[in-house]
């Protein structure tokens, strides 16, 4: 960064005649970042275009000749129809609960990360391992563990019945499906909040100390205030990551017992029934969804984006 | 006092959380798949039910099995290299470079990032199809890069910053080129960044379900996620669990590897890729 800085006078007066070696340099930083740009939208804006493209088709796969424009009738079907709104409401509630859990859980496993000093390398190896961890075979052990056949949990937990089926009903399949979700990416989440407090000077925090401020006084008003950044830009990237959850339903319930996600639905609609027309319909509705909530969080909690972004 | 042992507490948390399933699914993997079938629960096998390394053995004689490692190993480490390659270029010019679009490339990345992959599966399937690229590598390999490439480049870009650059242009005053200085004096710098971003980009790519479902239909290309998630058994009804624990463990085991040989590194990739002070 400092030399950056150094050098960045003589390049601004370049600008103004732009110098062959401005003119190189920009040439230079174009061609290097081509190639990435090129993959990267690849795979997503030519799809995603193609997507607009076959929403407002009546569009199967089995039948590729019957193709018929039905304009926005995919939208219509898909937005009155009670399911997709009952998906949303779920996605949204596994979206909320386990970021809210993960940002508590994975708050403190910062603290206690942060302050340990013997068995440093221990904690760490062992965080990743969650983090690294194929999220199916997350899914399939934490389904094992809640079987009433096969698992420990109902054994272990007080006030269940041994014989407690918890994917037969919504509400324990969706807990079962949170649980899994949240052991495998709080990891993440207290890896970022870490590096956000380690930012924060010890300085401050003694300060308050000397200053009289009580414990709960120097969390609120010293540590949580100066980690702001890290805490929205780590909010930001897990409740996006958490809306889109798909594989632990897949592996855990397979959508039944009504613990389908928005993803999940697509999914159905256009891998295993081969509708192309309305999963492209629900493709584009999943995707404006998320940038409606990426925008809602961006405004509501203003994270500055220039830091999520990397611009130094 | 009171705080040393909160953080040991704490400490003791965290090693429960984090290897509590892990010792789970080694559990279930040692349990006999008869006892399975009846009903086994609990933690550990229970008297007379330990299978010994049974599930294992049957498990790597499935020439499924085998098929979806080599693919996930194949395609992983594929992807890896080719999307450090770019991540590394398009990094250095970020983290170097006055040009014009940065903040173009900086805002893809992070809208990539946060791409709902799920809305891509369809036409993508559709196209692949049409390109002869359904259920190959490639296939596999091209969405993984797209996927990666953001994390590429913010944690070589956040490395990149760092380094010394005065050594490049110590070597740009000697006559070199910006290529040849950036060939010679900062790749064997930045070796270590660079790394870092290939674990991370391992990691993803080794875990994705998503486009491992939907992109591929037969052992051609389906990888080690995908192919456990439709490991069935002899009985539809009732899943072989101890068999699927036990490829669970196998498929763990490269990840395990990584973490235990890695750990700095990737705790300084994620920490310095994600939040810049």
């Amino acid at each position: 960064m400092s030399t950056a800085t150094v050098e960045r006078p003589a390049r601004g007066k370049g600008k103004v005649r732009a110098s062959d070696r401005a003119r190189a340099e920009n040439s230079l930083g174009q061609k290097l970042v081509a190639p990435a740009i090129f993959v990267m939208l690849l795979v997503t804006a030519f799809p995603m275009l193609r997507a607009i493209y076959l929403s407002v088709f009546n569009y199967t796969l089995t039948a590729p000749d019957d193709r018929e424009f039905v304009g926005l009738g995919n939208y219509i079907t898909a937005l009155t129809d009670p399911l997709f709104w009952r998906d949303t409401g779920v996605t949204v509630l596994y979206m909320l609960v386990t970021v809210s859990v993960e940002l508590v859980i994975g708050f403190v496993f910062a603290m206690v990360m942060h302050r340990v000093i013997f068995a440093r390398g221990v904690i760490r190896t062992s965080i990743l391992i969650p983090y690294g961890i194929i999220t199916v075979v997350s899914g399939f052990a934490w389904q094992f563990a809640f079987s009433y056949q096969n698992g420990f949990v109902n054994g272990w937990l007080p006030g269940i019945s041994e014989q407690f089926n918890w994917f037969g009903e919504t509400t324990p399949a969706v807990i079962a499906i949170m649980v899994s979700e949240i052991w495998k990416t709080t990891p993440f989440m207290s890896l970022l909040l870490l590096a956000g407090l380690a930012q924060v000077s010890e300085d401050m925090i003694e300060a308050a100390k000397v200053d009289g401020a009580s414990w709960t006084q120097r969390l609120f008003k010293v540590i949580l205030p100066n980690m702001q950044a890290a805490i929205m830009v780590a909010v930001l990237f897990r409740a996006l990551d958490a809306y889109r959850i798909f594989d632990n339903i897949f592996v855990m319930t397979n959508g039944a017992s009504g613990t389908e996600s928005i993803s999940f639905l697509t999914y159905r609609q256009t891998i295993e029934q081969f509708q192309l027309g309305m999963g492209s319909a629900l493709s584009v509705l999943l995707f404006l969804s998320v940038l409606l909530i990426a925008w809602l969080i961006v405004k509501l909690f203003r994270v500055d984006l220039a830091a999520a972004r990397q611009e130094g | 006092m009171l705080r040393r042992l909160g953080t040991a507490v704490g400490c003791l948390l965290i090693l429960v959380w984090c290897l509590l399933p892990v010792a789970w699914i080694i559990s279930l993997s040692f349990k006999t798949q008869e006892s399975i079938t009846v009903g086994n629960p609990g933690f550990l096998p229970s008297e007379g039910t330990n299978a010994g390394w049974q599930n294992y053995i049957d498990v790597w004689d499935n020439e499924q099995f085998r098929r979806a490692i080599l693919n996930s190993v194949g395609i992983a480490l594929i992807a890896t290299v080719a999307s450090v390659i770019l991540g590394t270029l398009a990094a250095y010019a970020i983290a170097r470079l006055e040009f014009r679009g940065k903040k173009f490339v900086l805002t893809t990345a992070l809208a990539i990032a946060m791409f709902p992959v799920v809305s891509l599966v369809g036409p993508l399937f559709d196209m692949w199809r049409t390109l002869g690229l359904y259920d190959t590598w490639p296939g596999l390999i091209i969405p993984y890069m797209s996927f990666t490439l953001p994390l590429a480049i913010w944690t070589l870009t956040a490395f990149f910053r760092e380094i010394p650059w005065e050594l490049e242009q110590a070597a740009q005053v000697d006559g070199a080129t910006s290529w040849q200085a950036f060939r010679k004096i900062i790749v064997p710098l930045a070796a270590p960044g660079v790394f870092t971003a290939a674990i991370l980009t391992f990691f993803f790519a080794w875990n994705d379900f998503v486009f491992g479902i939907s992109l591929t239909s037969t052992e051609n290309a389906r990888p080690i996620p995908a192919a456990l998630s439709f490991f069935v058994g002899a009985d539809p009804f009732n899943r072989p669990a101890s068999l699927l624990a036990a490829g669970a463990v196998i498929a763990t085991i490269p990840i395990i590897v990584i973490v235990l040989v890695f750990q700095r590194k990737i705790v300084a990739g994620l920490t310095s890729g994600a939040v810049k002070g």
